[in-house]
């Protein structure tokens, strides 16, 4: 019996490659997430019905192909990953389960920059996270970073870069940010759009429309766009004039939802004015990477996130809804739930409250909710 | 509430919660109360969910500052 890490599951995910998934945690939190490929096949059988054995479920689990067993944090899947080997199967167990699958990062490299240096993208596998880091000439400027932070901060010195820069697109209600802390621990200065930030408790520099940040000495120019709709804060960039960083106004196959922080109402007006109009008149050609994917459909093949914005405008259900009635009700009406404690997390990222790592982890389980298709 | 055996599963990480407790209701008659402790915050869910599954009842539980208390009524 083997451990699986969740990093070799996500080269599955990007890969396409098949794979059968036992999930023996209880139907409910199965039912509410799970490991997401195209080519998975699942059966999900809490651990506590198979105490008995696992002989009633055999005849269910396909000989042929590769088995996972997973579970919320490994210890029943390696019970039942051994009962399996026992019946003359090969199982394998999610190191770490679910958890593990929350947290895990994997940076795929985005684009070249035009006078050098590298764009990133930080894909969170499990949760639909995505956070970015720009590098050039030995600076880096991260974006929408996770809680992870020493993903980030490991990235950059493996790259030799200086970390000078943090970015919040916005107020995050589905993810713990680790912007302030990758800041407080690299000396970097953290932004964020102060229409988001008049609760938090600590000092921030104030992101605002027309900002421009350099990086590196070739001067790549990362270009604050004020994009509200989500938030009444959110903040686009335009990065060295070929990526837009949207946040949680526009995604590859949904768009934002006006909710998370009390308001669908108000601001389903801001959010079809920035998709409609701001948007509208930004170059085609740019290459939109947006903070969060919902569905794995929206992965490239190389297990990136992205789309010309031209392509969205053709494409996005989100951005061709020609009446307002039609769009306001879309993003105000029958939302889907909201993400698991988002209440919580926007006052953890406001340094409001200060919980502890586990219930960090805790809070941050299930997916990230953000979007209204 | 008069429990016929009380269970302490405080520390272990699941699956071992649940296989005690199957373990200590097995000790127990039918009608017999059982109460577990535990501090395995996915307790919650999988007792509610495994003593629906068996035919057990759950009467109640709660959090006494950390540790999980439940009640279970042996079906």
């Amino acid at each position: 019996m083997k451990a699986i890490t969740a990093s070799e599951v996500t080269k599955k995910v990007i890969h396409n490659e098949e794979l059968f998934i036992l999930d023996v945690r209880n139907e409910t939190d199965f039912n509410d997430w799970k490991i997401e490929g195209k080519n998975f096949e699942y059966l999900n059988v809490p651990y506590f019905d198979l105490l008995d054995g696992v002989e009633p479920i055999l005849d269910k689990i396909p000989a042929d192909k590769e088995l996972l067993v997973v579970c919320a944090k490994e210890g029943s899947s390696v019970m039942v990953a051994e009962m399996l080997e026992e019946a003359g199967r090969d199982a394998s167990y999610l190191a770490g389960g679910m958890k593990s699958w929350s947290e895990h990062l994997e940076p795929v490299k985005v684009g070249d920059l035009k006078d050098g240096g590298e764009m990133y993208q930080f894909v969170r596998i499990g949760k639909g996270c995505l956070s970015y880091m720009v590098i050039s000439n030995g600076e880096a400027a991260i974006v929408d970073a996770t809680r992870m932070t020493d993903v980030f901060t490991d990235f950059a010195a493996e790259k030799n870069a200086e970390i000078k820069h943090v970015f919040d697109t916005h107020l995050h209600a589905d993810h713990i940010s680790g912007g302030r802390k990758i800041a407080e621990k690299t000396g970097a200065s953290y932004w964020l759009p102060p229409k988001d930030a008049e609760e938090v408790t600590f000092e921030y520099s104030r992101l605002e429309d027309g900002n421009e940040v350099m990086i590196g000495s070739t001067k790549i120019s990362i270009q604050a766009i004020y994009s509200p709709g989500h938030t009444i804060g959110s903040t686009s960039f335009v990065v060295d004039d070929q990526y837009l960083l949207s946040g949680d106004i526009l995604f590859i196959d949904s768009i934002g939802r006006p909710d998370l922080a009390g308001k669908a109402g108000d601001w389903a007006g801001d959010l079809r004015e920035t998709l409609y109009k701001r948007y509208k008149d930004l170059s085609g050609e740019l290459v939109v990477m947006p903070a969060h994917f919902m569905i794995i459909e929206e992965l490239n093949e190389d297990g990136s996130v992205s789309e010309k914005l031209g392509t969205l405008f053709a494409e996005n259900h989100g951005l061709n809804i020609e009446d307002e009635g039609e769009f306001r009700k879309l993003v105000s009406e029958n939302l889907p739930p909201q993400p698991n404690a988002y209440q919580e997390i926007r006052e953890t990222n406001m340094g409001k409250i200060s919980p502890d790592e586990e219930k960090q982890r805790e809070m941050e389980i299930g997916p990230n909710r953000c979007a209204v298709r | 509430m008069n429990a016929a055996k009380v269970l302490d599963a405080k520390g272990l990480a699941c699956p071992m919660p649940i296989v005690k407790t199957k373990k200590a209701i097995g000790e127990i008659e039918s009608g017999q109360v059982l109460e577990v402790h535990t501090t395995d915050k996915g307790a919650v869910k999988d007792l509610a969910a495994w003593t629906e599954s068996t035919g057990h009842e759950l009467l109640k539980h709660e959090d006494d500052n950390g540790v999980l208390k439940f009640w279970i009524k042996k079906g």
